[in-house]
Formats: structure tokens, sequence, C-alpha cells
């Protein structure tokens, strides 16, 4: 058998992930981008082509822009819990707490993570419920009944909510990857410090911050990206309500596909999620790059 | 400040250094207060964290147990009795089929993405594969790209298949959108095995197929249950693509049927909460056996 038919033959250990990857993957998200630029919906039998005004429609939406402030509100509060306390998390589980019981912290954090965002988004728009709920209690319980809110009900209140048990559920999972990054620091790095006198906050900006640097910038795309995505909570806990007020865009487009049958115009949204995601993935190809010549 | 006076005044050598010695001894005793100050506000900061993460899952386990009336009336405490029959009663509203429904669809996708990922693997890392960076391309912009971009083609395209609403259609996509991930978890592992093994299977007679399936697969088992375990995670809650490709009540899994069940259930809580908490424990129960494994595959797939 000559080389290059047994070359040929490799080809089928990856023939299978290829094929599925391009059916699957890549040409839904080519043929999105064809659709979005007719007008139509699941019954229509030919699609009529109308350039761009799907777009224009999106841009001159006062829904489209109200889901894109929440996905970027969604985004910085994220950045803020993710990697801005998850990494204190992370650092003070190293620093100061005795090794069984890190271990114990770090499974007892890690646990929401592992159940359904559905499960999760249940539970608390229980927790949120006015009648039952708890979070009303507490608040009665130490005298703020001022605070007390149908949070999810009330459209100042919806994405608020949404986005703390958001938090509630990721926060371990990230304080976790730091935690990994920072057991990777070599240890001598803390000691030479330690005998330089710097204390444990000094440490902490001197060494921890700059040698996570790559996982810091990993959980900052993961974390922007995941929040232009959102979707599963949203959906679950107030399906976009009430009046559009906690409306994302998976959510909007989930809504002018299959309920408002505007086909046309949720692929021109989904097209808006796409570019942004693959901005931020761009974004970090890019950094990655730019620090691997640095170093 | 006990330097200065003792050079300014002239007290005896030994008052300046019980002098130095107090101060000293302060400056310690307040620097200690400051420690053990932080100390608290760590270890208070870390137990609210603990009963903020655990309380609304006890919650959810005792109310479970509880009547309607104890949910009202004592919803922070133990449930009076265990009524198991709130969970009889979640199961038949529909929480034992989707429960079924989602360990089908798990399991089914658990095994083609791993075997599918770890073939490729095998290919790209062993093999001259043609295309070879072109598909790396692939895989590595797959990692990008987002379920909710494709689900409107998708729509179409499964329709076209004839998968929409069935079981295939969530274990083909389960099994697609997560072979570049898995594909790299695996390959990462199988790079670090040196080709020597392959070499002395092949000397003992394997062929190429044979080689992978009797040496190569079993060695990379470690990674393997790693994979399968995020794949678990993942199928079990994935929602986007359930929601929308199956219609039949009968076909729907966990994550879209316990929201489907919150609005036919709306105040019967006990048993909301029990359908939850069916929903819940098994995905917990394997985190907590399989902790290393989930832990390892996270990391090794993120930070690679």
């Amino acid at each position: 058998m000559n080389t290059t038919s047994m070359r040929w033959r490799s080809l089928a250990w990856v023939l299978p992930a290829m094929v599925l990857l391009l059916v699957f993957v890549y040409y839904p998200i080519v043929e999105n981008l064809r659709l979005s630029l007719f007008s139509w919906n699941a019954f229509s039998v030919r699609p009529t082509f109308v350039g761009l005004d799907n777009y224009r429609t999106a841009f001159g939406d006062p829904i489209f822009w109200r889901a894109l402030r929440n996905n970027t509100v969604f985004a910085i509060v994220s950045l803020i819990c993710q990697v801005g306390f998850a990494l204190v998390l992370a650092a003070v589980l190293e620093e100061f707490v005795h090794q069984r019981l890190r271990g114990i912290l770090r499974t007892i954090y890690f646990i929401p993570a592992v159940i359904s965002i559905t499960v999760a988004g249940i539970l608390f728009s229980f927790l949120y419920n006015p009648q039952i709920g708890l979070v009303n209690r507490l608040l009665g319980a130490v005298g703020l009944e001022s605070w007390q809110h149908s949070w999810l009900g009330e459209p100042g209140t919806a994405m608020g909510s949404i986005i703390a048990m958001s938090q509630w559920q990721s926060i371990g999972y990230t304080a976790i990857l730091f935690v990994v990054a920072i057991q990777r620091i070599p240890s001598e790095m803390h000691e030479a410090a330690k005998v330089d006198g710097a204390g444990a906050v000094r440490r902490f900006f001197a060494v921890t911050v700059p040698m996570v640097r790559e996982m810091t910038t990993l959980i900052t795309i993961l974390t922007i990206s995941g929040a232009f995505l959102v979707f599963n909570e949203v959906m679950v806990m107030t399906a976009g309500g009430p009046s559009n007020s906690s409306q994302v865009l998976g959510t909007w487009l989930y809504r002018n596909a299959f309920l408002n049958d505007d086909m046309g115009y949720a692929s021109a949204i989904a097209t808006v999620i796409f570019v942004i995601t693959l901005a931020v993935g761009a974004l970090q190809i890019v950094v990655s790059r730019r620090r691997r010549i640095e170093w | 400040m006990s330097v200065s006076s003792a050079t300014r005044t002239p007290v005896s050598p030994t008052t300046a250094t019980t002098d130095r010695r107090t101060a000293r001894w302060q400056a310690r005793a307040g620097r200690h207060a400051g420690r053990v100050a932080r100390r608290l506000l760590i270890w208070v900061g870390l137990g609210a964290l603990v009963l903020a993460v655990l309380y609304p899952l006890l919650w959810m386990v005792f109310s479970s147990f509880k009547d309607n009336q104890e949910v009202f009336a004592s919803p922070w405490g133990l449930p009076g009795e265990l009524r198991w029959h709130n969970f009889a009663l979640a199961g038949n509203a529909g929480v034992v089929r989707y429960f079924v429904n989602s360990v089908i669809v798990t399991s089914a996708s658990i095994l083609s993405t791993v075997l599918v990922s770890a073939w490729a693997a095998y290919g790209l890392v062993r093999l001259r594969v043609p295309f070879e960076g072109a598909f790396l391309g692939l895989l590595l912009g797959g990692l990008m790209l987002a379920p909710t971009v494709a689900l409107i083609p998708l729509f179409g395209l499964l329709q076209q298949l004839h998968i929409y609403d069935s079981y295939w259609a969530l274990i083909v996509l389960y099994t697609a959108f997560r072979i570049p991930f898995t594909t790299f978890l695996i390959r990462a592992y199988m790079i670090d095995i040196p080709s020597e093994v392959d070499e002395a299977a092949k000397l003992d007679g394997c062929s190429t197929t044979q080689a992978f399936w009797q040496v190569i697969l079993p060695m990379c088992r470690p990674i393997l249950v790693s994979a399968a375990l995020l794949q678990a995670l993942f199928a079990w809650n994935e929602f986007v693509f359930a929601l929308v490709f199956i219609s039949s009540g009968d076909l729907k899994t966990l994550p879209v049927g316990l929201m489907d069940m919150q609005s036919r259930l709306l105040t019967d809580w006990p048993v909301q909460f029990a359908g939850l908490t069916m929903a819940a424990l098994p995905m917990i129960v394997l985190f907590l056996i399989g902790q290393r494994q989930f832990l390892r595959g996270l990391t090794d797939g993120i930070g690679k």
C-alpha cells in the first residue's frame, strides 16, 4: 500500500467530526447570514429579498437597543463578580485557609455550577416570589420593608434580579479556575516577596494578579461572550418581561422567530450576536498573540 | 518615640529599654489585633458565602418535603415530616418522563461525542491527515461559535432531515457543538503518550485501528472520563436546542420540561420543589463523586 492512499485512508478518522461540524455548526451560521437578507416566516413559500431592511428594523427598534443594553449591563456586572471578586476569593482561599477546609469550601462554592440554569432560575424565581420567597422575608426581618419588591414582576428590578442569580451560579466556577491558576505560580515567588516583607495584600497585587494574567484574559473573554449569549436564565425567570424590560438579544431573537414569526428579523438579530461574539473571539486571539511575542 | 525620648532626656538605660520594649510590644499587639480582625473578616465573608450558596439549595430540599401551608408558615425551618409523596406527585406530573428523556439524550450524546472526538484526536495526533491545518482551524473556530446564532437555519435543516422533534435532533446537535472542545481536550492528553507505544503495538501485529482501540483508548481513560463528565453536565443542562427543536411534551428533557411544569403546577409549591430537587440531585452527586475528573477536564480544556 503506498503512502498517498494511506494518507487518504487516515482521513476516515477525522471525517465524522468534520462532517458533523460543517453540516450542523458552520453551514447554519453561514445560512443565517443569507436568511437575514430576506423577509420570511415559517410558512412563506418564497422569501422576498429585502437587502438590509431587517438590520434597519433592528436599529430602529427600541426593544433591540434595550436588549443590547441589558446584555451590556450583564457583561459589566459579571466582569466585576466573575473576574474581580472571584480572583479575590481564590486568593483568599489559597492564602488563608487550611488545606483540608480549602477543599471543602471549593466543593461547596462549585455546586451551583453543576445544577442546570433552569433549576437555578426557577429556584430563584421562588426566592424572589412575594408570597413564598425568602428575599422579601429577610428584608422584612431586618426592618427593610421599604426595600421589598415583586422582584421579577417589576420592570425596574427584573433584570437586576436575573443578573444576581447568574452571579450566584457562576462565581464558584470562575473562582476554581483562578485557584488552579494560582496554584501554578511557583511558590518561590511568594516566598521571595514574603522575605522582602510584603504583606498578603501587597503580594496579591504584586505577585498573584500579574501571574494569573493569562487566566484573567481567558475568563474575561468567556464572561463577555457568555453575557451576550445569555438566554436560559431570562427565558425561565421572566421570558423578557415585564413589558420587555428584561429582554436580551437571545430572547428577543427567540420571540421574533418563534412567536412573532418574523424569521428574517430574527436572523438579523442572530447576525448581530454572531458579530459581537466574533469580535470578542478575535480580541482574545489578538491579546494572546501579542502576549506571546512579549515573552 | 522611645528612641527620641531616650536621646533627649537623661533617662536611665533600663527605662529606655523597657520603653522600647513596651512600644515594640504595643506595635506587635496592634499588628496582631489587625491580623485577628482581618482573619475574622475573612472567615465571616467565607462563611456568609457558604450560607448564600447552600441555603437556597437547602431551602429547595426542605420545601420539597413540606406541605403548601408549611411553605408559607415556616419557610426557614425543617419540614415537620418527610412527605415523600411530593416526589411521587412531581414524578407523575412529568418529571419521570423528562428524567428518562434526559438520560437517553445525555448518554447517547456522551457516547457519540467522546467516540467521534477521540477518533479525530487520534487522527490529528498520530496520522498525517490531509488538510490537517484546515481541520484544526475549523475546530478552533467551532469553540467560539454559539448555538443561538445557528438556531433559525437549524430549524429548517432538522425538518428537512426529518429529525426535528426527536431524540436524534438533540443527540446530533449536542455532539456537533461539543466536538471542538472535546477533541482539543483528548488531543492534549494523547500528545503526551509516547509514539513508541503505538509502534510497539504495531510490532505485535496490531493494525492502526487495533492499536487505537486496544492500546491508545484504554490509556486515555482518565481524560475520557473527564470528557464524558463534562459532556454529561452540558447535555443534562442544555436548554436552547431542547426548547426549540422538541415540541412533543413526551420528548422534552428536564430543563425545558421543568419550565413547562412550573407553568402547569403554578402554586403547588412543594411538588414544584420536589421536581427541582429531583432534577438537580444527579449532577450534584455525580460532581461530588467525580470531582477530580470534573476539575481536570475543566482546567485542561480551558488552559490549553
